[in-house]
């Protein structure tokens, strides 16, 4: 076997990968083609002609609008819960150990380890058993509940970096809690957590299998996709939505990654 | 004249691990005190008590006079020089060094002025714009040591201050700490567990095992006068001679320690012992006997006259050279170190 | 230069003074500031909404005024085991599962094996992007593209006329069970799918535990006179395995509970998820979707198991 890491690769494993990554690529590279095309009522290939004519004409749709309005929303409110509740639980789990510190970590995992309809329709039987109708906040609560994850997983990885004897130097010299908080945990940490955040706002944007359960009528931008796959009305403006959510969410992703580089392993292997 | 620090009864329990276990200490004001003692003999754990990372389970300590079991840290007029020296890496040299006195609330003009001040006195002028990443070990201790001295603590407290540093560096920074305690007359605490260290830096040492003190005293009652096998073996290379030796050697039955120095080769009197093995080491030569069933080693001069290994010398101490100790009598595992 | 400063000093004013000395007096006091708000939220509204959900999957429902008796009883879970239907969809989607995780593990080995042995510096980078942006990029965008492909007039067929290898396809369509009409409306086409969303899941942890192969393991195989085929399957197989469950984990959690590729890319048969959804849904029973629910958990819960007692936590 090549063990020396400057050797070159077999020519089959160099084939392999590489049409493995085309694999992973090219039916997304399609979506930006088809977002030009002219043909309307089916999925032709290749495309007749390309035209912009369907940027504008989603511009103006006001449903694809109000749908990715509701989507950021969303997103923005969950991931700031999702924050604040993933840094507190990373803050305690590292801090100090403590009985149960593997059962806490599992509990923040298990919303995104078990599949996503579970978490769904469990949220939505509650929600009817308790009364609760649908709003922006019932989906906001499952948005935040599986995003908690992400952040934990930054902050966790960051926390263990940032020896806990920075603390203890910043309490030697004279800074107080609140001050060791202010000037020594938030610059330390600050990156991990608007990586973590960044991530949990990109999942928050797409998410749909539990979205189905927890909005009642109300329509996020990928509820409207769905409706859109299940039954089309407008393809080319579904295939232009559909470019747009890939480059919204390759920015935050793109964020994380130049932010947590070089250390802590950026973004989770969990989604 | 109130100590500098004082533990009276301190314990410091882990659950079942009592890493500090009934200590009663006192260090003097301007002393420059070592805590030795081999990894686990609470050491640390009694600097980390001194500085308040940690809170005695039972008994108290005293700063100054002053009880200090209930202080946090930051209101403790003591700094500590952490053994990987936690330099905050998101500020720069002299931000680090300034980082005591912003949190004070001392105007920023000023405490960089300071700052830079303290980087001159561990000889580091004109480093203060650097990340702390970039620099080297030793740059690095003094970095942290100028960070704990800009609030002029009444204790300085050193966790394994030399210990990430190589040979070299490592005797020059000895010097240096020595003469800036001289000359800055603030108490030092230092944790080690280099006997060598202790012995060349202290004015006092406490040597540490499971959690007590088995001995305090300055570097020479330590290394002449062990109080026990465990301070006699761990401070210095001890030959350790058990009670029936002893006995018939003294008439007294006890524990007995030698120094590998104080033993001589003679030609006529002393004791006759085996030749074993013997090794240069430049200056002296170290030769190991077997003296009535027990080793003994001795440092002679370079260039000593030793017979063939399995032949007999003739060997010969001081009366005052062979040290007693309080450990019980009773024969432990046979042979010296 | 420090005798007339105080040992200790005065206490800070303020209450944030005075919290922060209670909290360095009381550190449980703090950990437990810590904990509870994100405890009570799991703890709440995740565990609660979880357990009251398995808690349905013990009442049944009255199939003639089609409400729900709330009395304990197993008539759901008797119901979900013995109708032939049913235990079709737990079979049919624990198979699908099966076979999308052997699947991804073996297209994304070549992927993590070159990413974590060969690729230096720039490339490393780029092969790290190139798994991590589909991984992230939008779910139902990566299904709308599959559509997209296996449509009629399609790129897919486009470049199978092309090569002319149309009859290929139709030799392969018209084989029982993963055949059908067209690829979009077949089991392989859901296959397909499911492959192509989770297989970034896979190749993360299979490169993590890769990257862990110390080098002078493969060297001392091959000095011990091991053929590159014989250093694969005694030295690096069994050390990447962990990897791989590690992967599996997710894909085949992902591909049990799914209920929106089955329903865009497939035959019109049920998988577990689309049962649930259509349980809760259009049928309104309840406590059979919550019975449902049950089996991916089991099914996880025996995975979990195992996966631990073979080592795959240490490669996530």
């Amino acid at each position: 076997m090549r063990s020396d890491p400057n050797a070159r690769a077999p020519l089959g494993l160099k084939l392999a990968a590489a049409a493995g990554l085309l694999f992973m690529h090219v039916p997304i590279l399609l979506i930006f083609v088809y977002a030009f095309t002219t043909e309307e009522k089916s999925y032709q290939w290749p495309p007749p002609g390309f035209t912009l004519r369907w940027l504008e004409v989603t511009w103006n749709r006001v449903d694809v609008w109000q749908a990715l309005w509701l989507s950021v929303q969303v997103a923005t409110v969950a991931t700031l819960l999702a924050m604040l509740l993933g840094t507190l639980c990373a803050a305690a789990v590292s801090r100090t150990r403590f009985f149960g510190r593997e059962t806490i970590s599992l509990l923040v995992i298990l919303p995104i380890a078990l599949p996503g309809i579970i978490t769904g329709i469990a949220l939505r039987s509650a929600f009817s058993l308790a009364d609760i109708p649908f709003s922006f906040w019932t989906i906001v609560l499952g948005h935040a509940t599986f995003c908690i994850v992400v952040v934990y997983n930054n902050a966790v990885a960051r926390f263990r970096r940032t020896a806990g004897n920075l603390i203890e130097a910043s309490m030697d010299l004279g800074a107080d809690g609140f001050q060791t908080l202010r000037h020594v945990i938030m610059p330390n940490i600050g990156t991990a957590l608007l990586a973590g955040g960044m991530l949990a706002f990109a999942l928050s944007f797409d998410e749909v299998i539990v979205t189905t359960f927890t909005a009642g009528q109300q329509q996020t931008l990928p509820i409207w996709m769905l409706e859109e796959l299940v039954r089309p009305r407008e393809r080319p403006v579904t295939n232009v939505v559909a470019m747009v959510v890939v480059l919204v969410t390759f920015l935050p992703i793109l964020g994380a990654y130049y932010l947590t580089r070089g250390g802590d392993s950026p973004a989770a292997a969990e989604k | 004249m109130t100590s500098a620090v004082r533990f009276k009864n301190v314990c410091r329990h882990f659950g079942a691990i009592r890493a500090v276990d009934g200590l009663n200490l006192e260090i003097a004001p301007g002393e420059f005190f070592a805590l030795l003692g081999p990894s686990g003999s609470g050491k640390t754990t009694s600097l980390r008590l001194i500085a308040g990372f940690e809170r005695p389970t039972a008994g108290h300590i005293e700063i100054f006079g002053e009880r200090a079991d209930a202080i946090p840290p930051y209101r403790r007029n003591v700094n500590t020089v952490f053994q990987d020296y936690a330099l905050f890496p998101h500020l720069s040299v002299l931000e680090n060094v300034a980082y005591g006195l912003k949190m004070k609330g001392v105007a920023k003009k000023q405490r960089l002025a300071r700052a830079e001040e303290l980087l001159e006195l561990v000889q580091l002028p004109g480093y203060g714009d650097r990340s702390p990443a970039k620099l080297s070990g030793g740059q690095r201790q003094r970095v942290a040591l100028a960070r704990a001295l800009v609030n002029e603590p009444k204790v300085l407290l050193l966790d394994e201050p030399l210990g990430a540093l190589d040979l070299k560096l490592r005797e020059q920074m000895q010097e240096e700490l020595k003469s800036l305690q001289k000359r800055l007359a603030i108490t030092f605490v230092f944790v080690t567990h280099d006997q060598g260290e202790a012995l060349s830096m202290a004015d006092r040492i406490a040597v540490f095992n499971e959690g007590k003190i088995m001995q305090v005293g300055t570097p020479e009652e330590i290394y002449r006068a062990p109080r026990s096998r465990f301070v006699a073996d761990f401070v210095g290379s001890s030959n350790v001679l058990p009670p029936d030796l002893v006995e018939r050697l003294t008439g007294t039955r006890a524990w007995a320690s030698l120094r590998p120095e104080a033993v001589r080769l003679v030609s006529r009197g002393g004791h006759s012992a085996t030749l074993v093995s013997s090794s240069f080491l430049g200056a002296q030569r170290r030769a190991v006997f077997d003296f009535d069933g027990f080793q003994i080693t001795a440092l002679l001069a370079a260039d000593a006259k030793l017979p063939e290994p399995g032949k007999t010398a003739r060997l010969a101490w001081g009366e005052s050279d062979l040290h007693l100790m309080e450990d019980e009598p009773v024969d432990g595992p046979e042979g010296a170190a | 230069m420090s005798s007339a400063a105080a040992a200790i000093l005065p206490p800070r004013g303020g209450p944030s003074g005075a919290a922060s000395d209670a909290f360095w007096r009381h550190p449980k006091f703090l950990l437990l500031l810590l904990l509870t708000p994100p405890l009570l939220w799991l703890g709440i509204i995740y565990l609660g909404s979880l357990f009251a959900l398995l808690a349905q999957s013990f009442f049944a429902i009255d199939h003639y005024t089609g409400m729900i008796d709330y009395t304990p009883t197993l008539r759901t879970y008797r119901e979900l085991l013995t109708t032939p239907a049913n235990l079709d969809i737990i079979v049919r989607t624990v198979l699908m599962a099966a076979c999308v995780t052997l699947f991804s593990a073996l297209i994304a080995f070549p992927i993590a094996y070159y990413a974590a042995r060969y690729a230096r510096g720039k490339w490393k980078a780029l092969f790290y992007l190139g798994v991590m942006l589909p991984l992230w990029s939008s779910y139902l965008v990566k299904i709308y593209a599959w559509k997209l492909i296996l449509a009629k007039e399609g790129i897919f067929n486009w470049v199978l006329a092309k090569l002319h290898l149309y009859w290929l396809l139709d030799a392969y369509l018209s084989l029982p069970v993963i055949g059908g009409n067209s690829l979009s409306v077949s089991y392989t086409g859901t296959f397909l799918v499911f492959v192509y969303v989770w297989l970034p899941y896979m190749i993360l942890p299979l490169q993590a535990s890769l990257e862990r192969l110390p080098n002078n393991l493969l060297e001392a195989s091959a000095d011990l006179g091991a053929a590159p085929r014989q250093t694969f399957w005694s030295v690096i197989f069994p050390l990447a395995l962990p990897g791989a469950i590690a992967g599996s984990i997710f894909t085949f959690s992902l591909t049990l509970g799914d209920y929106i590729i089955p329903q865009i890319v497939g035959s019109s048969r049920l998988f577990i998820g689309q049962a649930v959804y259509m349980q809760q849904g259009t049928a309104g029973n309840i406590p059979l979707a919550a019975a449902f629910t049950v089996v991916p958990m089991v099914i996880m819960g025996f995975y979990l198991w195992m996966a631990k007692r073979m080592g795959a936590f240490d490669a996530l």
